[in-house]
């Protein structure tokens, strides 16, 4: 018999989330069957807007994108057990940094300005996390409060910036000039098409590789090194991690650097990627699905990915819905991704009880031995 | 994790089956087919959208013919929605608002049998109409408005966001104000610095109250929903306040000195009526005094705060404006 409230592994990181996110499903169907639309027609067009067309898929993976950014960033200062709610202000800057190189070496060719639009952005969002990560770490300001504000400070300095310095001169709309198409990030069509594959255009570009490359460097890095192990001893015990011999004040900067500079990574794929030019709000909320993406991938990368890919489709089929049912506006289909949010991060453990009893009466035993 | 991300998928995959064949039925289109792209603030912004929807909706009412319309939540929606909707079979596309003009300049170009009518914004494309509103026009004759009613010599304007189109009613509000009285002094606040400050009533609320602290007796609200809050601290304070792009003063009858009113849901109506009949044309259309395309409104709900010296010192502002004699300036971004 296995105790009570032991699920067996499959069932906890398998069936756990699917029930949870079936229930957050039910639920939704409720609402929107109130509203007086089919809910399951409902379901039909999120799916098949999301992941049922190349279109649809394109776009899930585009928004996916930045949420495996920020979800990584808000993962790995949650292993330093630092609460990092500032990856949307990290991100707006980081883009920054990434905008002004595709701005000024534009001429450059494709292959010079990648590596130094990667840094750009990387050191600009590491930079922003750096003042709050300083003040947790040597005055002892806390870092959620710190961190939110600096998303006000971010947001105040773009619009300046974009207002007054960087809008392209005559026209209304506080964005830059478009970038040199050197600049471009490549999209996921031209690549593809290179290997005699087509595809649907669509905003995905390969910021996606970018981000699946930085989620399997995050996992060398918290399981594989000293330095992340370090990490997550503070995390999870500052008293034993000074007892180690683990200065806690250099592991909270160094994870704020590598957080601020994980969420500094949405700028290749909005502004290098999408956009091509800085425009305002660009990350438009993803610093905070990120929170969501990283509670429920369990601060894990592949957790993450899989977790951002789901966000991404109920993005995607989201619009999708509010396209094709003018019932149900945009405020409804955030209603059905904060019940995603709710039931699958916040209230997972709700079913955990019921199921390992469950499991415990049937007998799923775990193997003889 | 990753079985729930492959039981998705299956799943995925099985209604999306059901979901091509139901998408079948309604594949033939109708001829004429319209649709409208709100901005961020959303169709019931009590403002500028909204102004918009109405002008749709006059449409639908009068002719009976359906539009499709659409809320951006994030600037990639954008693009998607004006290409999907154009893919779909919609022939003329209203895009409201300027923060649409660089999707509107990609999309139109993929689709140039498609019309689009941008508001807010020049795009300079042989299928795209662009329909520009002299705000600062209007904005003028609300700050003569104030200047005339103040008491207290202390009048203010509460914005959005701190960008170019809003600097523009500012800009104008303030003329208009020194134009009758040079010594005036407009207080001047903006929401705040992300989207969010277009629909944010507490905080519209709180920068009103902190103007009427300073002396402030009517406030100018260009911010949207947030303007409500705006429009509430003055009724609660006994203070006017002046409204914006749609007519507002019917939101506290007596308390709203008048609103600078923005006629977006002409150009709506009017750009799908002509798209029906053929008379649309692309090219940059200004609207101002002398297009009836911005004002002041006068309606049963101020008729008392306006007294017929105040309305005729802004109709005869109004014929000079429209005359050329008086030149408001417009803010131009450097």
């Amino acid at each position: 018999m296995s105790a009570p409230g032991k699920l067996p592994r499959w069932a906890e990181l398998g069936l756990l989330p699917v029930i949870n996110l079936v229930v957050a499903l039910l639920i939704s169907g409720v609402v929107i069957k109130l509203l007086g639309e089919s809910p399951v027609a409902a379901f039909k067009l999120m799916a098949a807007g999301s992941v049922g067309t190349q279109e649809g898929i394109g776009y899930t993976l585009y928004y996916a994108t930045n949420f495996i950014f920020t979800g990584l960033a808000v993962a790995v200062a949650s292993h330093a057990g630092l609460f990092n709610i500032g990856a949307e202000g990290q991100a707006y800057i980081g883009g920054l940094g990434t905008g002004l190189v595709c701005l000024w070496l534009g001429a450059w060719p494709f292959w010079a300005v990648l590596p130094l639009a990667v840094l750009a952005g990387a050191g600009f969002g590491a930079a922003w996390a750096f003042i709050p990560a300083y003040l947790q770490a040597k005055r002892g300001s806390h870092i959620v409060i710190t961190t939110i504000m600096f998303n006000f400070i971010a947001a105040s300095l773009m619009t300046y910036l974009l207002v007054n310095v960087l809008i392209k001169p005559g026209q209304q709309s506080p964005e830059s000039r478009e970038f040199a198409v050197n600049a471009w990030m490549p999209s996921a069509t031209d690549v593809l098409a290179r290997v005699g594959v087509t595809f649907a255009a669509t905003p995905l570009n390969l910021a996606f590789g970018f981000a699946l490359g930085a989620a399997v460097l995050v996992w060398l890095f918290v399981w594989r090194t000293r330095w992340g192990y370090a990490l997550r001893v503070a995390g999870e015990n500052p008293a034993a991690a000074v007892y180690a011999g683990i200065a806690p004040p250099r592991v909270i900067i160094g994870a704020m650097l590598l957080s601020g500079a994980l969420a500094g990574g949405l700028g290749l794929n909005e502004l290098m990627g999408s956009q091509h030019r800085i425009l305002m709000d660009f990350p438009s909320g993803a610093g905070f699905v990120g929170i969501a993406v990283a509670l429920m991938g369990r601060n894990h990368p592949a957790g993450i990915i899989v977790a951002a890919v789901l966000f991404g489709a109920l993005y995607q089929g989201g619009s999708q819905l509010s396209f094709d049912m003018p019932k149900i506006n945009r405020d409804m289909v955030v209603v059905i991704q904060g019940l995603v949010i709710l039931l699958c991060g916040a209230m997972e453990n709700v079913f955990k009880a019921p199921l390992a009893a469950l499991f415990a009466k049937f007998g799923a035993k775990p193997g003889v031995g | 994790m990753f079985p729930s991300h492959a039981f998705l998928r299956f799943a995925a995959l099985a209604f999306c089956a059901a979901a091509f064949f139901a998408s079948r039925v309604f594949a033939a289109a109708p001829a004429f087919a319209p649709a409208i792209v709100y901005d961020f603030g959303g169709k019931f912004d009590r403002s500028f959208n909204q102004s918009a929807s109405e002008g749709a909706e006059k449409f639908k009412k009068e002719t009976g013919i359906a539009f499709r319309e659409f809320e951006i939540s994030n600037p990639a929606q954008r693009e998607q929605a004006l290409t999907q909707l154009a893919r779909r079979g919609a022939t003329i596309i209203v895009a409201v608002g300027f923060t649409q003009a660089s999707a509107v300049e990609k999309v139109a170009k993929q689709f140039p049998a498609v019309k689009f009518t941008i508001i807010d914004a020049t795009v300079d494309l042989p299928n795209v109409q662009s329909v520009n509103f002299r705000e600062q026009e209007s904005s003028f004759l609300c700050g003569m408005a104030a200047a005339l009613v103040s008491k207290s010599g202390k009048i203010g304007f509460v914005g959005g966001m701190d960008i170019p189109l809003i600097r523009k009613f500012a800009l104008g509000y303030v003329e208009g104000a020194k134009f009758v009285n040079p010594k005036i002094e407009v207080l001047q606040n903006m929401t705040g610095t992300t989207p969010a400050a277009w629909g944010d009533p507490t905080k519209g609320a709180e920068l009103a109250k902190s103007q009427f602290g300073r002396g402030a007796d009517v406030i100018f609200h260009a911010a949207g929903a947030t303007g409500i809050g705006v429009m509430q601290a003055a009724k609660d304070a006994g203070k006017l306040s002046i409204g914006c792009d749609s007519n507002q003063n019917y939101l506290h009858s007596g308390g709203v000195l008048t609103s600078a009113v923005k006629a977006v849901n002409v150009a709506v109506h009017k750009t799908f009526l002509g798209a029906k009949n053929g008379s649309w044309k692309s090219g940059v259309i200004a609207l101002g005094l002398a297009e009836d395309g911005v004002g002041y409104a006068l309606d049963e709900h101020n008729r008392k705060l306006i007294t017929p010296e105040i309305e005729a010192r802004l109709n005869q502002t109004r014929a000079d404006i429209v005359s050329g004699k008086i030149k408001v300036s417009e803010y131009k971004a450097q």
